[in-house]
């Protein structure tokens, strides 16, 4: 592998997408076709990303360790659970935050910062800050699906909003959406196949995402998957398949219950707040013509502004935390179903061409060909990956869940103590003997 | 919040410990269904050597009896603020309570407050001496005068007064005020708790989608199902945070009618005023003829007057008995107007003495009742937070 001139950075120029070199093109190992792995390199690039200086080219070690961890994800399960195990350190950190408004002639639209943190050798350095836009999310969210056509894709927030109905500037909605899209690129940075997508790395790193000529990683499995014509119907699902469909359907129904159910909540909770403030007008109200009893009176006023303070929070939590990541789990639901739908899919082209090429050997005595094998191998794999993914997808489920209800039962405990430490300090001013004179009500 | 120690409470224990449904047929002969109320009595000392208490003397009143008692009281001490019943007919009412009269948690509210109405009576150092009063409480057969009805009309006829006492014009205007918003924080508060309700119910929704929830899950089914359950327990809470907080209702709702008895003793105090004042331009009208009769001005225009002129003068008899007819009553008149000023002062008197001690005792009672509503909200969060507490628990173990 030659090093040539030191190029500059990426960031420092317009570079297409396709100069910047994966590290992994570094690699010495051609990848033979019979290897499903997911990524494949462009071997004649040099490697770039530095800022003038040669890049370390990645030892053959290194790269073949890389290769056969990719490798794993289409073994049998046993190995294939090893490398979905959760012993794994990690060492790739996303985060995004900050958004900003950017006004141009053309439009209007926010940039969220996006920080990596790695000590991963696939990135030159450890630590990259760029700026993206929601179209830069959805643009990674297409590549993924598209060259990762066995793995379940975590969902972006809705892409849609209705003009006029909801404010796209406002800081709820931005706030919403942020935290959203961090939940996406941190469930992408967590799994173990998807975090090592080359248009995930250039998302992640490139200065200026230049998204119209895309990396052509499109593999054998992903065409073929593309591929695949309607015409073949399914004939026996495996139990464990079917199974997973019939979860994810109720589980759907169920949080969409548990959706209207919140809606319900907050709606209940916003009339009682309208009436409470009045509640807490009249007693100041009341307080003005009284006067031993004024001050114990605009106490208990004091006390249910308090009240309505904490329950507003309350509110405000449960609309802008605890629904959106309920409708992205929806979301997420829905990503699932079709990564099964497609699943079956592959199944079917099997076993329609099984079935095809065992009738014409009967016939015949035509060999079956390599092509139905190579569906087999198809069809193990994608069952391997989803099964993998599943259980991570499961465990993640658990994960979110606790802490979405925990969150939830913290809110009503906050409310609870703040509302509590208002009228627990109102009592000793309520007890409190008045020494004043009494003022004769003379003429 | 009624103060022992006093007069008749020193001698006996009082209390309103039951009540019955009864029918009987009522004054247009048809069947009714009505309450009754059992009044216990008992000497003050009264717990034996033995160590059971001695047996109670009782008998059972309706409402309508209290009422007539009550009637009794306003027409025979005006100058005195007659503490108030409980409501005849359930107001201010949020959805879940019953507006029916025979609904035991009205009957059970109105027998505390019937109580309390009693021992309000007996502890008040006037009316605790009254003998009707001592009789409501221990006669059985209670027959009372019904002229105390028109007595009573007369407290609420309309008339100009021109120089009322202001303190009592002050008190008047405060007692509207009091009234206004009283009658304001009970209807909000009614709102405020149908509203409340509505919140902790639908809290129990979560408790079936939970358990519906756990059926399809494997290690986070039992946590669910136990959050779900604290649901529940959440949702069904409120009801008895609502009921503890209608007594704070019916402490307030002593006070609203507290200042009808207020303004019906300032009504009085205008009505003597008015009576006092008549008595006054009396006086001094027939003075002014006096006057006039002896002098032969006419400064008054009067018919009398006009016509004298015209078709000419009396004679002197006739003149002189007139003016001995009007003295006689010139002085009866300052005798009236001497006995009005002096039953009006010792009507402002003693209206004010018990104002007063109104006063203290309202203070002193709404105080209280402030205290305890900050408490039942001291207690309602605690509730709150046990449940969520426990509720997040259950999400733990998920």
């Amino acid at each position: 592998m030659s090093v040539g001139a030191p190029r500059g950075l990426a960031s420092s120029g317009q570079k297409l997408i396709t100069e910047i070199l994966h590290p992994l093109s570094a690699a010495e190992e051609p990848l033979s076709p019979g290897q499903d792995v997911t990524i494949s390199a462009e071997k004649d690039k040099e490697p770039g990303l530095t800022n003038g200086t040669p890049v370390e080219i990645s030892s053959p070690a290194s790269a073949s360790v890389l290769l056969s961890r990719l490798q794993l994800d289409c073994e049998p399960e046993a190995d294939a659970h090893d490398a979905f195990g959760s012993g794994e350190p990690r060492d790739l950190f996303v985060t995004v935050n900050d958004p900003k408004k950017h006004v141009s002639t053309m439009e209007t639209y926010i940039t969220y910062r996006v920080s990596t943190k790695t000590t991963r050798i696939e990135f030159d350095l450890p630590e990259y800050s760029v700026r993206r836009r929601y179209q830069d999310f959805d643009w990674l969210r297409i590549k993924l699906e598209d060259s990762q056509p066995t793995h379940l894709v975590p969902p972006l927030p809705e892409k849609f909003v209705m003009k006029g109905v909801v404010d796209r500037f406002s800081e709820e909605f931005v706030d919403t959406r942020m935290k959203a899209l961090d939940k996406f690129l941190k469930r992408v940075a967590d799994h173990p196949v998807l975090s090592f997508n080359p248009h995930l790395n250039a998302f992640l790193t490139a200065k200026d995402l230049n998204k119209r000529q895309g990396l052509a990683l499109l593999t054998k499995v992903g065409e073929s998957v593309k591929n695949v014509a309607g015409g073949y119907k399914l004939r026996a699902r495996p139990a464990e398949f079917s199974a997973m469909g019939e979860y994810l359907d109720t589980f759907s129904q169920k949080l969409g219950t548990i959706d209207r159910i919140s809606q319900r909540i907050l709606r209940e909770q916003s009339e009682y707040l309208t009436e409470l403030r009045e509640y807490g007008a009249v007693y100041s109200t009341w307080a003005a013509s009284e006067e031993q009893l004024q001050r114990p009176l605009e106490g208990v006023a004091g006390c249910v502004t308090t009240s309505c303070g904490a329950l507003e929070d309350l509110s405000d939590n449960m609309s802008q935390d605890f629904l959106p990541v309920l409708r992205e789990y929806v979301l997420y639901i829905e990503s699932m179903k079709s990564v099964l739908r497609k699943r079956d899919q592959v199944q079917a082209e099997y076993e329609g061409r099984l079935e095809a090429a065992v009738l014409r050997k009967q016939e015949d005595r035509t060999p079956i060909p390599v092509e139905v094998e190579k569906c087999q191998d198809k069809v193990e794999c994608f069952n391997a990956d989803l099964k993998a993914d599943w259980e991570r997808w499961q465990r993640n489920k658990r994960q979110d869940f606790k802490q979405l209800l925990t969150g939830m039962a913290d809110k009503n405990i906050n409310y609870y103590e703040k509302s509590q430490a208002a009228w627990e300090s109102l009592i000793p001013l309520l007890q409190e003997k008045q020494t004043e004179d009494k003022t004769s009500e003379t003429n | 919040m009624v103060e022992r120690g006093t007069a008749l409470l020193k001698k006996m224990e009082i209390s309103v410990a039951e009540a019955d449904k009864r029918t009987g047929k009522n004054t247009v002969n048809m069947q009714e269904t009505y309450t009754v109320y059992l009044i216990e009595t008992r000497p003050a000392e009264s717990v034996s050597e033995g160590g059971t208490p001695v047996a109670p003397d009782t008998l059972w009143r309706r409402y309508s009896e209290f009422e007539l008692l009550r009637t009794y009281l306003l027409v025979t001490y005006p100058y005195i603020i007659v503490p108030p019943l409980p409501e005849k007919r359930a107001e201010f009412v949020w959805h879940k309570l019953s507006a029916d009269n025979l609904d035991p948690d009205f009957v059970e509210r109105r027998r505390v407050g019937l109580e309390n109405f009693l021992l309000r009576l007996a502890s008040h150092p006037v009316l605790s001496n009254d003998s009707i009063f001592f009789l409501f409480l221990t006669e059985v057969l209670f027959l009372l005068f019904q002229k105390a009805d028109s007595r009573l009309k007369s407290l609420s006829a309309m008339f100009r007064v021109k120089n009322p006492d202001k303190r009592f014009t002050a008190l008047k205007h405060y007692s509207e005020d009091l009234s206004t918003v009283i009658s304001q924080l009970l209807r909000i508060r009614a709102r405020v708790a149908d509203r409340l309700y509505g919140v902790y119910k639908v809290h129990g929704n979560y408790g079936r989608v939970f358990s519906e929830w756990s059926a399809i899950e494997k290690e986070m089914g039992d946590g669910l199902q136990s959050a779900g359950h604290h649901m529940d327990t959440y949702a069904a809470s409120i009801d008895d945070i609502l009921e503890e907080e209608e007594h704070y209702a019916d402490q307030l709702k002593e006070y609203l009618f507290y200042t009808e008895a207020v303004r019906s003793v300032c009504r009085k105090h205008e009505l003597i005023q008015y009576e006092l004042e008549m008595a006054a331009q009396d006086l001094s009208y027939k003075k002014q003829q006096k006057e006039e009769l002896e002098t032969g001005t006419v400064r008054i225009f009067s018919l009398k007057g006009m016509t004298s002129k015209l078709f000419g003068q009396e004679t002197q008899e006739q003149r002189e008995s007139k003016v001995a007819a009007l003295e006689q009553s010139i002085q009866e008149g300052e005798e009236a107007l001497k006995e009005k000023n002096a039953e009006s002062q010792e009507f402002v008197e003693k209206a004010w003495n018990d104002i007063e001690r109104f006063k203290e005792q309202k203070e002193k009672d709404l105080r209280e009742a402030l205290i305890s509503y900050a408490i039942m909200q001291i207690s309602m969060c605690k509730k709150g937070i046990q449940v969520w507490s426990n509720a997040k628990e259950c999400f733990n173990k998920m």
